[in-house]
């Protein structure tokens, strides 16, 4: 293979490693060495956190043939002048689903993932995700799990949970899953303008109701079915998907995992639909996952944990670059 | 024209925005769990001053705005308009009409050297020096030997602004004002 790599993404403009000030003046990291010191521990606990309780880590490509689906989520791809590549991993799930349906323990994964235009005080196009998979748990069990290795590794505290649609009615008295006019609404109120849709309507609102929240450790459960993603939607109707929330900032997202290989697949083609009627880029269904549920995925749930945030809420810095060694400003 | 894209924002970035030029004040990217996307903007108008919350959807974009930050001298007014000078010596003028020079008219004799906010080369916002110093065109008889306190009686300055002065303070004397208070700060010269 070629050594020289380009990196396709749809919102790369202006969003590529900067080159910008003269001379590589910019050459330091944005973290101290003490703040990296305070995330090399963190990891070491992270890890003894999950060897004692006997889950195994794993390591699973970077690089893969396929990538998610999922409308708002933008993949890089790592290729040649000539094609354009693999895709860089948004996230270990689909590896990770793969081996557990071929027969792996509870497992966990530290590792990189890479996100297309999502560049901000939160959000950096690399960054470290943490998701790890327990068998024969739901979610409230790894909700559970979840508060004990955040306990572990920023110090204990109470928390909350509240559902999606609790939450919202709790900061903006909305009732997001009836009241569309009311939503759409609130969402002009936050400056978006008026051809906004009721979807994104919702997203902003939450994402509002997230940032603003007071309370410091807040689990959000019961997303509304269109936001199931990944997660099995239980009778009344609700997802069995969960957020957790720390000082406004979210750091984990977990499923009681969806099962159903047809579901599966029905959820993939309407991804793709969204993604279509966007005008997003074209992607295809990941046949090793579908064809790895069709053999069996074990009841189980995930969650996927944004490493460089806890460190960063750890450090009482208010952005992400200052939590990793270099962030894309200086990569 | 060109353009810019939500994330290209950047604090002092100078946008189009229902076509008055804005300053971008802050930007935020925001990303609610598997949702959309969005960059939520503080904008100040340059024409206006008012601060203005817009959100956008990532990759949106905005247009830029052609607008300059100099410094410029006041040469004088001809009733209409406000004419003004480069101080980097190119003696170039603008004239900026009484809508665009607003507050600052009122402090402006001669001489003194402004912020101008330029946008397609026309003068949009004048601002002032934060100190000035005008002499006492008519008030009432001071209160001689009253210099310590007391209260404050109206004086209409040489640039026909009136502002509240002390008691003491006679016609011809020349006062040292803080414009963006608009209040008497001290008698330079009595």
């Amino acid at each position: 293979m070629s050594s020289t790599y380009i990196v396709w993404g749809s919102f790369l403009r202006g969003a590529s490693p900067s080159r910008s000030p003269a001379e590589g003046s910019d050459w330091r990291p944005a973290a101290t060495i003490d703040a990296l010191r305070t995330r090399a521990g963190m990891l070491r606990a992270t890890r003894e956190f999950f060897a004692r309780r006997g889950v195994m880590e794993v390591q699973t490509p970077v690089l893969g043939a396929a990538t998610v689906t999922d409308p708002a989520i933008d993949s890089l791809r790592a290729g040649t002048p000539d094609e354009p590549g693999p895709y860089l991993q948004t996230s270990p799930e689909f590896h990770m689903k793969r081996l557990l349906a071929a027969g792996a323990p509870s497992i966990y994964q530290i590792g990189p993932v890479f996100r297309a235009g999502e560049q901000g005080r939160w959000h950096n196009p690399e960054f470290t995700m943490l998701e790890w998979y327990r068998l024969g748990f739901d979610a409230p069990r790894l909700m559970d799990e979840v508060a004990e290795l955040v306990n572990a590794l920023l110090g204990p505290a109470a928390y909350e949970r509240q559902t999606y649609a609790g939450l919202i009615d709790s900061r903006f008295g909305v009732d997001a899953n009836g009241d569309e006019d009311a939503c759409l609404r609130t969402a002009r109120d936050l400056g978006l303008d008026c051809g906004a849709g009721v979807e994104e309507a919702l997203d902003l609102i939450l994402a509002e109701a997230i940032a603003s929240t007071r309370i410091r450790r807040l689990f959000i459960t019961d997303f509304p079915r269109r936001l199931a993603a990944l997660a099995r939607v239980g009778a009344a109707g609700a997802a069995s998907r969960f957020e957790l929330v720390l000082d406004g900032v979210e750091v984990a997202n977990g499923y009681h995992e969806l099962c159903d290989a047809d579901e599966l697949e029905d959820r993939m083609a309407a991804d793709i639909r969204r993604r279509r009627a966007a005008g997003g880029r074209k992607v295809d269904v990941d046949r090793r996952l579908l064809a790895a549920q069709r053999h069996g995925l074990p009841e189980c749930a995930g969650v996927a944990v944004g490493f460089d945030r806890l460190v960063a809420l750890r450090l009482g810095v208010a952005n992400v670059g200052e939590a990793m060694a270099f962030d894309w400003k200086r990569a | 024209m060109a353009t810019y894209s939500t994330n290209e924002f950047r604090p002092g970035l100078k946008v189009l925005l229902e076509g008055d030029p804005c300053s971008i004040l802050a930007s935020e990217f925001v990303k609610p769990g598997k949702g959309q996307a969005f960059t939520r903007v503080k904008l100040r108008n340059l024409k206006t001053g008012r601060v203005w919350e817009r959100t956008y959807r990532s990759g949106e974009s905005l247009e830029a705005a052609d607008v300059l930050e100099t410094q410029m001298e006041f040469l004088y007014t001809d009733g209409d308009f406000w004419h003004f000078m480069n101080t980097d010596g190119s003696f170039e003028q603008k004239a900026a009409s009484s809508t665009v020079v607003t507050e600052a008219k009122s402090w402006l004799l001669g001489q003194e050297v402004c912020n101008v906010t330029l946008w397609n080369d026309e003068p949009i916002s004048v601002v002032a020096p934060n100190f000035v110093e005008l002499a006492v065109k008519e008030t009432d008889p001071g209160i001689r030997g009253d210099t310590a306190q007391g209260g404050t009686k109206p004086a209409t300055l040489a640039t026909g602004a009136t502002i509240k002065v002390p008691l003491f303070v006679e016609i011809g004397d020349v006062l040292r004002i803080d414009t963006r208070t608009g209040e008497y700060v001290n008698r330079v010269k009595a």
